[in-house]
């Protein structure tokens, strides 16, 4: 068992991997890429070859067009990429989600989890417990203040809100890839079974999902005829939380304005964005659930990416374990 | 405690007041006493716990977390007892603990044993509960309800009169049962304290076209002064001053407090005054939302309450004789109060509508924002909004502005721009003076909606700063000089009166203007 020099190194272009000479996730243009999942900050257009899973695969080409790379590959069992052996399992996060593990036999294993949740996603497969050498975990929520409360109960706190207040529309903000559907899915599962109006951006990506077995019920375009618009009261309409800031909000009635995001465990961050209603639902690891997968794979080095590294390396620090930050340039603050 | 933390997230995430009423009203009817009393009572910061220090909550979470993790926490979060809510470890089955036992134990636990008590509290809550016992512990709800607010959703709740439950509000104490058993259809609870607060009368704006249908002679007129109107109240000892709202103040102006050496209830407008001069509304405000008051600012901003009627006098409700009379009686209070800190409103002298105009528009004091109009006959009505008394202001200060920053507004108004920060030129440079929210119509507001969309340069997180091009003309109450604003003066209640399209922004004014306008 070595230290995983020599598996992956940080380049400019992101997360590379010399015996197999391709990135993960790159932020930018590449010959060769391994992709997670279909999010924009991991999933970019123009790379010479694509490695992903097929979801993966057919979201890319959803969001930016057929021609989004020079080929694809789809990722199918235990494949091997020059020296290498590589193969994909299911991260819990979106719909396609994966995280990555690499073999090479003189440096050992690594896993690239992506974005992960452990979580239940009625939208996506369970995330699968990989074990491994170096495990490279993101580390979007890792402060000990996160910790997920159960989203049906978030659920319920929109139902009871729609009976407060009838004659007002619920607006849920909730990103195009993952947290739409979840949401329309958590709104079933509590017995939601009006129609779900939804933005124009969310049609495609719910459509792929309905083609793929997640049933979201009955959807309508959140369009209003004129003179219609109080036929919004008391119902719900799901948009990108772009679309809030623009005109489109004002068609509603007196709208209530939710946003569903991991993000919104904090008040600051709520009252910043103007929410009315905020829903802690998000899709990715709490804090224990993040803590909890290292203690499970027990991996020899935790590598932290992509989030708040100074508080896990902490805890890394008090746990006796070996960690160190992959500041990677080009990630923003997780959109979740 | 469950259903009141529910209720804070609620409210402090709703901006509108109509929907933290109806926050409030449902709460009031699904909660039962005493603990929704207890809740309302906490809200308005009448319940008086012994406050819970940051120090002690600092101790807890010292004992529970590492402190480098708490810290890398806190920084994040930005509340400490949100960031302790949100660590603690979490309880493997929760407690639903009533209200009335958690807030029973914070009053009667000695303070050497509430940490191991608080500790174990937290043990046994959820997260939300945890922060909502936190906030109530350390009596910091900041959930944007006032007093005047829960009054109004109770009233609502009981469909009462507002008038009549502000009126024994202050007689009454947490948690509330005989209010909650009266909005509910039993009787009315007696105003059995002392000192409580009676409403104010009310007067209508007017002006000189809407005046000349009256008969001059029924009528009396006074100037209305730039402070706040106020009671002042001393019942068997007991003394208080309120705000028109009913809001208790009594302890940010001692000086009057000690000058209410009477026994009645008097109407007026509190001020500041130095000797004979009635100092500008920007010193008074140095004095109000404030717990104490130092020695020191008694003595440099000295409070003065000049009265404008009598409502209660040794022992006799005055409210139902003409106004008249009333004042007949006021100039012989006044003498037999006889404290310097304590004056009458003198009445005008004027034969036509005609001369109380010339009067209005040139006031011999600048703290002077118009007349008020009473008639002879008037019983002193509380709370009725369209009555015989009149306020005719001086016409606001105009001038013309250039918008220069928009920001969403809430509510109804999501989702459009419709907070304003706007400039006059200084020189060659646009230099921020005010900001407005209000004064236009909705077609108006969508207007400037679409303004801001077609002509943002820079976005700075919610706010939009916009092309100088829009032209508006701002009419506001009064001017401050105000070193915290980099213009130098501070606007009282302006808004947008009109868009001036017709107008090119260079033409709008120069910050010379305002300046002149200050003296
Ligand atoms: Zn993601
Ligand atoms: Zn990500």
């Amino acid at each position: 068992m070595s230290t995983a020099s020599g598996l992956l190194e940080i380049r400019p272009e992101g997360l590379y991997c010399p015996p197999g000479g391709f990135y993960i996730d790159p932020v930018k243009p590449v010959d060769k890429a391994l992709i997670t999942h279909g999010h924009a900050d991991h999933a970019r257009a123009g790379h010479g070859a694509v490695m992903a899973t097929s979801q993966t695969l057919d979201i890319m080409a959803i969001r930016y067009g057929e021609d989004f790379t020079g080929s694809r590959q789809i990722a199918n069992g235990t494949q091997t990429v020059n020296d290498v052996s590589v193969s994909f399992h299911p991260a819990g996060h979106v719909l396609g989600s994966a995280q990555i593990k690499i073999t090479h036999k003189s440096t050992g294993t690594a896993v690239i989890t992506g974005d992960y949740s452990r979580q239940p996603n009625p939208a996506c497969a369970p995330f699968e417990p990989v074990p491994c050498d170096i495990l490279v975990t993101e580390a979007t929520f890792a402060l000990p203040v996160f910790r997920h409360p159960d989203p049906l109960g978030e659920i319920a706190r929109v139902l009871a809100s729609i009976e407060a207040f009838p004659d007002r529309a619920h607006l849920i903000g909730a990103y195009a890839l993952g947290k739409a559907q979840r949401v329309i899915m958590l709104l079933r599962m509590a017995g939601w079974d009006c129609p779900i109006f939804i933005h124009g951006a969310l049609q495609r990506l719910c459509d792929y999902h309905i083609d793929q077995g997640v049933p979201l019920g009955d959807l309508r375009p959140a369009t209003i005829d004129r003179g219609k618009k109080s036929d919004f009261a008391g119902q719900i309409i799901l948009g990108p939380p772009s679309a809030f800031a623009a005109t489109w909000a004002q068609r509603f009635p007196d709208p209530v304005i939710c946003f569903a995001s991991g993000w919104m465990q904090v008040r600051a961050r709520a009252r910043q964005r103007g929410v009315e209603l905020p829903l802690i639902i998000s899709d990715h690891v709490d804090w224990p659930d993040l803590t909890q997968t290292i203690t499970e794979l027990n991996p020899a080095e935790t590598w932290v990416t992509h989030g708040r590294e100074d508080a896990l390396l902490r805890w890394c620090e008090l746990q006796g374990r070996t960690a160190r930050p992959l500041r990677l340039l080009g990630y923003e603050e997780e959109q979740d | 405690m469950r259903a009141f933390a529910a209720l804070l997230e609620r409210l402090a995430f709703t901006p509108q007041r109509n929907g933290k009423i109806t926050h409030l009203k449902q709460y009031f009817s699904a909660t039962p006493d005493p603990a929704r009393g207890l809740a309302l009572a906490a809200i308005t910061g009448d319940l008086g716990l012994k406050a819970v220090t940051p120090s002690l909550l600092r101790g807890l979470a010292a004992e529970r977390v590492d402190p480098e993790l708490f810290a890398m926490s806190y920084d994040f979060v930005g509340d400490l007892a949100e960031t302790i809510a949100l660590i603690w470890q979490p309880a493997s089955t929760t407690t639903d603990v009533p209200l009335p036992e958690l807030v029973d134990e914070l009053t009667n636990t000695p303070k050497s044993q509430l940490p191991a008590r608080i500790a174990d509290r937290l043990d046994t809550m959820s997260a939300n509960d945890r922060y909502a016992y936190l906030k109530l512990a350390t009596g910091g709800l900041r959930v944007g309800v006032s007093g005047r607010l829960a009054r109004m959703a109770l009233a609502d709740f009981g469909s009462l009169p507002l008038a009549d439950v502000e009126e024994i509000w202050h007689g009454l104490t947490p948690p509330y049962a005989n209010l909650f058993a009266w909005a509910e259809g039993g009787e009315k609870p007696e105003a059995a304290a002392h000192a409580p607060f009676r409403p104010v009368m009310l007067s209508t704006p007017t002006d000189l076209a809407a005046l000349s249908g009256y008969d001059r002679a029924e009528y009396v007129a006074e100037w209305k002064w730039d402070g706040i109107r106020v009671q002042a109240v001393c019942d068997q000892g007991t003394r208080r001053l309120y705000t028109r709202t009913g809001d208790d103040i009594s302890a940010a102006f001692p000086d009057i407090i000690d000058a209410l050496d009477f026994d009645g209830t008097l109407d007026g407008e509190l001020l500041i005054k130095r000797d004979d001069i009635i100092a500008p509304f920007g010193d008074l405000q140095k004095r109000l939302g404030r717990k104490t008051v130092s020695r020191k600012m008694q003595e440099s901003h000295p409070a003065h309450m000049r009265v404008y009627d009598v409502l209660m006098w040794e022992g006799h409700d005055l409210r139902a004789l003409p106004f008249a009379e009333r004042r007949g009686q006021m100039d012989q209070i006044i003498k037999t109060i006889d404290q310097p800190r304590i004056d009458l409103s003198p009445l005008l002298d004027f034969a036509t509508w005609d001369d109380l105009a010339a009067l209005r528009a040139d006031p011999p004091d600048t703290v002077i924002e118009g007349v008020m109009i009473k008639r002879r006959d008037s019983p002193y009505l509380g709370g009725r909004m369209k009555g015989p008394w009149f306020k005719w202001k001086r016409d606001p200060m105009l001038i013309d502005a250039v918008l220069m920053y928009a920001q969403r507004g809430h509510g109804k108004r999501s989702g459009f721009y419709s907070d304003f920060t706007f400039g006059v030129w200084d020189a060659d440079a646009l230099v921020p003076v005010g900001k407005a929210y209000f004064g236009f119509t909705d077609d108006e507001l969508k207007e400037l909606d679409r303004f801001v969309r077609n002509n943002t340069t820079e976005t700075f997180g919610p706010v939009r700063a916009l092309k100088p091009l829009k032209v508006v003309e701002v009419a506001f109450e009064g001017l401050n000089r105000s070193p915290r604003h980099k213009s130098g003066v501070a606007m009282r209640f302006p808004r947008i009166s009109r868009i001036r399209d017709d107008k090119p922004a260079a033409e709008a004014d120069q910050i010379q203007t305002l300046r002149d306008m200050l003296d």
